[in-house]
């Protein structure tokens, strides 16, 4: 037993951290830094090129379709490292959830049309799973796609498309086959975002900003040749991207990273004769979640150890998930408290304050997204504990 | 970074579980509580047979020098059977100090016997006033021409009833420490005989003038030794709780399988799933924390050290208040009753969270060494 990374292991974090410094543009550095997401196109896309030129641009894919072939320890080092430098995270919609479908179900025609355009940051993918009656119930989804010669003709909302306003492809999950079990009926659609009838509006969120759309699909032609597998299997090759690629979904590197800002913060935020990380009430807080976290961090490594033997994604990832976010929740918390009445001024220059509170409010969607963690719950129930 | 253990500590951790298995469960232990000692000399010597209690005893000693990860797997599985003898007390925490600071004769004279289950010594440290500092000890030692008088009181030693030897902490001047080493039956040597909690004996052991010659101070410097001996018990003890909220757990889970209510096992209700969830992450959270304890436990940086332990101890108490008082709420009144396993690993785990400094001690000295480095 040895918590430590190997020296292997450290040799390559050193490189990870080298690279960062001096690849990652400042001008992208200081965006994430200050939480501005107004150039979150530019600079996802930007990022996953310079990344892509080093041929680090999908750390999880083997070498055969261009990734790094690296273990699921440097995967997870590489995150880690890249959330500490405030480096954007690569967007996952593409590389970690449909490219993984298409390696493993794609037709080898799907796979040179659309992997390599993943990997060099041409398409940007979004994903249509939830609808506006589907969201925790996804299989009883309704969006209807109905055959019409060598196409599907589509017609439905999906709704909480993350980023989908930048996008030029979507993965979807449609309705084929509406007389048998929900899950026996559902087919998995690659769509061109261009094609006619469909519609994009933005919504806006609790804090200001645009991260979700709405999408209607009126109408909508798709070539049969664009869906993945066989018709009606669509739920399997959902359920087959769920258990993928959740290596790093505590966010470990995020959390240790608001956390020590949160540190820094306390430490020049002064009370009394002291600061507030010497405050008992306030930095028993942060002790408290400092302590969840170090725990969290072994928690993960022993998860990838196992998973690294086994090759089995296994129901441990929705520990990691309910967990991690409840921390970094918990830190976004703590960044506002800290800051007291100052948390209530927003806009203007878009200073510390702003930041932390539009955070804070942000970050309430961690613990819906992804599966809610009371959705997650039920996996523990049913999958470890075999309730 | 590596998860797995060799197959000598594989053996360790099978070779006890199986023990316990066989000659250690449920009604044995029951029968071992109600007698009179309260612990049973033939699983003490059966322990002995198996070389457990020479476990952290390094091979050039004559032991197995299993270290910190043997005795982490072998303490989980103490836990897990809820083990009433002496295990943690003599063959981990007294036999390592006598490892650590006894002279080489001193090794020679104790080590072989301890290892044989033919002699018991447990540390007696605690006091009312080491509670908030380790350090902080009243009893005193003062030198005179036989060797030293030693007087004061030491507070629920466990074990104190069972013990040939008495390792005793006490003051020989305005701050330094020495650890002395005191047959239980000399004169001036009193012993209060208490059960703990977890229906373990113990005693409050009261010293008054006991005079004790020059050779029974164990060597080195007592107050820096003694916070490594203690961390070394405390990560034993936190892999004990460990395998006892492992086991409890897994009893709530059996339960909920097995009892029906609304015509449905209670199981199958969500709010009931939700909570059993909670208690798997925080038992994960709370082996990771054995981990942490146990790689850090002998870490020579004793800062870095304690601030783990404390870290260890902290969540790990929280995480076992949390999976004990929820294990004894999903069974309802059967988890009352002294019938079931539930009740008693409830009160092992509450002795846990008082031992060895409380929750919110640990969590007070983890939040103090915080900082922005």
């Amino acid at each position: 037993m040895d918590l430590d990374f190997s020296s292997d292991e450290q040799a390559f974090r050193d490189e990870v951290r080298h690279f960062l410094a001096s690849e990652l543009p400042d001008a992208i550095r200081d965006r994430m830094y200050r939480g501005d997401h107004s150039h979150v196109r530019n600079d996802i896309q930007q990022w996953q090129k310079i990344l892509h030129a080093k041929g680090w641009g999908a750390p999880a894919w083997p070498t055969a379709f261009g990734g790094t072939g690296w273990s699921k320890t440097q995967q997870y080092i590489f995150e880690n490292e890249c959330s500490l430098a405030d480096a954007p995270a690569q967007l996952a919609f593409g590389i970690k959830m449909v490219a993984p479908v298409i390696m493993r179900f794609g037709t080898p025609e799907q796979q040179q049309r659309f992997l390599p355009r993943i990997l060099a940051a041409d398409d940007w993918w979004c994903q249509g799973y939830s609808e506006p009656g589907s969201g925790s119930d996804l299989a009883s989804l309704k969006m209807k796609a109905e055959r019409d010669g060598d196409e599907y003709v589509l017609n439905g909302q999906k709704v909480w498309n993350t980023l989908g306003q930048y996008a030029d492809w979507i993965f979807c999950l449609v309705r084929t086959d509406a007389t048998g079990k929900p899950q026996k009926g559902i087919s998995f659609l690659l769509i061109d975002m261009k094609t006619p009838g469909i519609t994009v509006r933005p919504t806006r969120l609790l804090d200001g900003t645009f991260e979700v759309n709405e999408i209607w699909f009126d109408n909508v032609r798709v070539p049969v040749a664009d869906r993945i597998g066989e018709e009606n299997q669509g739920w399997t090759y959902a359920k087959f991207l769920l258990g993928h690629e959740r290596t790093n979904i505590a966010g470990i590197g995020a959390s240790k990273r608001e956390l020590q800002r949160l540190k820094q913060r306390a430490a020049s935020q002064p009370k009394g004769d002291a600061s507030m990380l010497q405050d008992p009430v306030f930095a028993t807080r942060i002790a408290q979640v400092e302590m969840e976290l170090r725990a969290l961090e072994i928690t993960n490594m022993r998860v990838i150890f196992a998973e690294a033997r086994q090759q089995a994604p296994g129901p441990e990832a929705s520990m990691l998930k309910i967990r991690g976010t409840e921390i970094l929740q918990c830190i976004s918390e703590l960044q506002v408290d800290l800051l007291g009445a100052d948390a209530l001024v927003q806009g203007g220059d878009g200073g510390e304050a702003a930041r932390s509170t539009s955070a804070y409010l942000n970050l309430r969607k961690l613990s819906i997204f992804g599966g809610s963690n009371e959705i997650q719950r039920n996996i523990i129930a049913h999958m470890i504990l075999g309730l | 970074m590596d998860f797995s253990f060799t197959d000598e500590q594989q053996m360790l951790l099978d070779t006890s579980r199986r023990f316990i298995t066989e000659r250690y469960d449920f009604e044995f232990r029951k029968r071992v509580r109600d007698s009179h000692d309260g612990w049973s000399r033939e699983t003490w010597g059966q322990l002995a047979e198996l070389g457990l209690l020479a476990l952290i005893i390094p091979e050039q000693d004559g032991g197995i020098g299993a270290g910190p990860v043997g005795a982490m797997l072998v303490s989980q599985a103490i836990g897990e059977g809820m083990l009433l003898e002496p295990f943690l007390s003599s063959a981990i925490v007294a036999t390592k100090a006598i490892v650590d600071m006894g002279s080489a004769q001193q090794r020679e004279q104790w080590l072989p016997p301890l290892a044989a289950g033919e002699l018991i010594a447990v540390l007696a440290h605690d006091e009312n006033s080491t509670r908030n500092d380790r350090l902080n000890v009243q009893t005193s030692a003062v030198a005179d021409a036989d060797g030293w008088i030693l007087n004061g009181e030491k507070s629920a030693v466990y074990h104190a009833t069972a013990a040939d030897l008495l390792l005793v902490s006490a003051r020989t001047g305005d701050k330094d420490l020495g650890l002395f080493v005191v047959p239980s039956n000399i004169a001036g040597v009193r012993l209060i005989p208490c059960v703990t909690v977890d229906e373990q004996r113990a005693a409050t052991a009261v010293f008054e003038d006991v005079q004790i010659d020059a050779g029974a101070k164990l060597g080195g410097r007592a107050d820096v030794a003694l916070l490594a001996i203690l961390d070394y018990g405390l990560a034993a003890l936190c892999a004990e709780a460990f395998g006892a909220m492992e086991k409890i757990l897994t009893a709530t889970i059996e339960y909920s399988r097995a009892r029906v209510q609304f015509g449905a096992p209670i199981g199958s209700f969500q709010a009931l799933q939700h909570r059993m969830a909670e208690m798997l992450m925080h038992l994960e959270q709370a082996r990771s924390m054995s981990y942490l304890a146990t790689s850090h436990c002998t870490n020579s940086d004793a800062r870095e050290r304690c601030t783990a332990l404390s870290a260890a101890k902290a969540l790990m108490g929280q995480a076992a208040r949390f999976i004990g008082q929820q294990a004894v709420q999903l069974h309802g009144g059967m988890g009352m009753t002294d019938e079931l396993n539930v009740s008693h690993y409830f009160k092992r785990l509450l002795a846990f969270e008082l031992r060895c400094g409380t929750t919110d001690q640990h969590l007070e000295n983890y939040r103090k060494q915080l900082d922005v480095s």
